[in-house]
């Protein structure tokens, strides 16, 4: 059976995975392969790397780091922060990233989406989208440049244009529930989930490892992404999976 | 020695690694005569299948790949595998390398009771083993194994399925025909169990 997947997202900015301090068993805290390593052997069954640099440095130094962390591991990892254009795409996908996630620039250049997925395929395109729910409107509004931005999109209709433009996954991050650590936001994962065709991660509020249970079942995601609560030990992959096992839901 | 064939489609540099990580000496080149040399071929891939062939013939490698399997062993990874059979209905109808009979076809999306699933067929999934004699499946404990597709092999011969996925149906995940193996999954990206595949193959070629 198709398992559900539990999926880590590391900050990495100028090389160096930020948060993560509490990991005091490894010998650097902030280091992406070092840190890739521990959740692979903890059971994760993807990994998010998210470039937060500020720098173009910083963003040479991400085509490094992934070409270090594919010579590693043994399970597949996303690439997302900052990719502009289909060169940064072919370059990433070179150095080893198995997918690469598009947020900003996928607003800005829906064509991007088409480009990397005529390349690559679809497989390795992942539309990430920063949704915010809006009273007046009564809908969930798109946000780029790291939720600084409202568009005038709303996210179930961008979800479903960016599936016809070539996605093969959504990434979605509930902007109300990021941070909250009260669970994910599950009436909108799960419309995104049912408007489209492909795999939906959720993300955003995972608390606890009953959360991920919520996310699968009311929520209907495919997978789940967390990253704090990993990151300061608050629950392990290890935990929420052998939680979920015991709810019966198919993990791996 | 392991040659991993290139032509342009496949993520080569994470199937490297993992060759290394194995300590598999391995090389990489898209020349027949180069190519010839190995003791046993890898052909990844990832993309569509139609530019994929486009490339294997344009690189006169179509030709190639299907006298070197007469000999000596080939294993096809994902798209690579596909490639492996008569034909594809991705994009128009293309012609394939014609070494395992049966057709490449879609994933439905819709199941049996008329219900919609999500295409590709992504992330971990167990499998069966069908054939569990074959050789690359030696000493292995039916896995999870990280697939990513929207297209499956439709087999003609049953006789060539080795391991099987369920997804809305049965997925051939791993295949063989005489030298030719494919896997559906990513081995080099399926943790412990794919790394203990390849390591079967690696196996499989020395003992050729």
């Amino acid at each position: 059976m198709l398992a559900k997947r539990i999926i880590p997202c590391l900050d990495v900015k100028e090389g160096r995975v930020v948060k993560g301090k509490q990991f005091v068993q490894l010998r650097d805290a902030g280091d992406p392969v070092e840190l890739a390593m521990y959740y692979n052997s903890e059971g994760a069954d993807e990994l998010v790397f998210l470039d937060i640099s500020a720098s173009s440095e910083g963003r040479n130094t991400m085509v490094e780091v992934v070409r270090e962390v594919a010579a590693k591991l043994n399970i597949p990892f996303t690439v997302g922060g900052g990719i502009q254009s289909l060169d940064n795409i072919k370059t990433l996908l070179r150095a080893g990233a198995d997918k690469i996630s598009l947020n900003s620039s996928a607003i800005a250049n829906p064509d991007l989406i088409t480009a990397g997925a005529d390349f690559f395929g679809c497989q390795c395109i992942v539309c990430a989208i920063d949704a915010k729910w809006n009273p007046e409107t009564g809908t969930y509004q798109v946000y780029t440049h790291g939720g600084q931005r409202a568009t005038s999109w709303d996210a179930i209709e961008w979800a479903k244009r960016a599936v016809a433009l070539g996605a093969g996954e959504i990434l979605l991050t509930s902007m109300d529930q990021d941070g909250e650590k009260s669970g994910f936001e599950l009436n909108l994962t799960q419309k995104i989930s049912e408007a489209v065709d492909v795999p939906v991660i959720a993300s955003g509020g995972a608390g606890k490892a009953s959360d991920f249970l919520d996310a699968f079942q009311m929520g209907k995601a495919d997978a789940a992404l967390a990253a704090s609560i990993f990151h300061y030990k608050e629950t392990s992959v290890a935990n929420v999976k052998s939680f979920l096992k015991q709810k019966g839901v198919a993990i791996r | 020695m392991i040659g991993i064939v290139d032509y342009g489609m496949g993520n080569l540099y994470s199937l490297s690694q993992a060759l290394k990580r194995l300590e598999q000496p391995y090389f990489i080149s898209d020349e027949p005569s180069v190519l010839e040399k190995a003791d046993g071929l890898i052909l990844p891939g990832v993309g569509a299948f139609k530019d994929a062939m486009g490339l294997l013939n344009e690189k006169h490698l179509n030709e190639f790949l299907r006298k070197f399997a007469e000999t000596k062993p080939l294993l096809g990874i994902c798209l690579g595998m596909q490639l492996l059979f008569d034909e594809s209905e991705e994009g128009s109808l293309t012609k394939g390398l014609g070494l395992i009979p049966g057709r490449v076809i879609r994933f439905s999306g819709i199941s049996d009771d008329g219900a919609r699933y999500k295409v590709p067929h992504m992330g971990w999934n167990t499998l069966e083993f069908i054939t569990p004699e074959s050789p690359l499946l030696k000493g292995l404990e039916p896995g999870f194994a990280y697939f990513v597709h929207s297209y499956y092999a439709d087999l003609e011969e049953p006789a060539t399925l080795i391991a099987a996925a369920d997804y809305y149906g049965q997925v051939p995940a791993v295949v063989g025909k005489q030298n030719v193996f494919g896997a559906q999954f990513h081995p080099e990206k399926s943790g412990l169990f794919g790394e203990a595949l390849l390591k079967n193959y690696l196996q499989l070629v020395k003992q050729n």
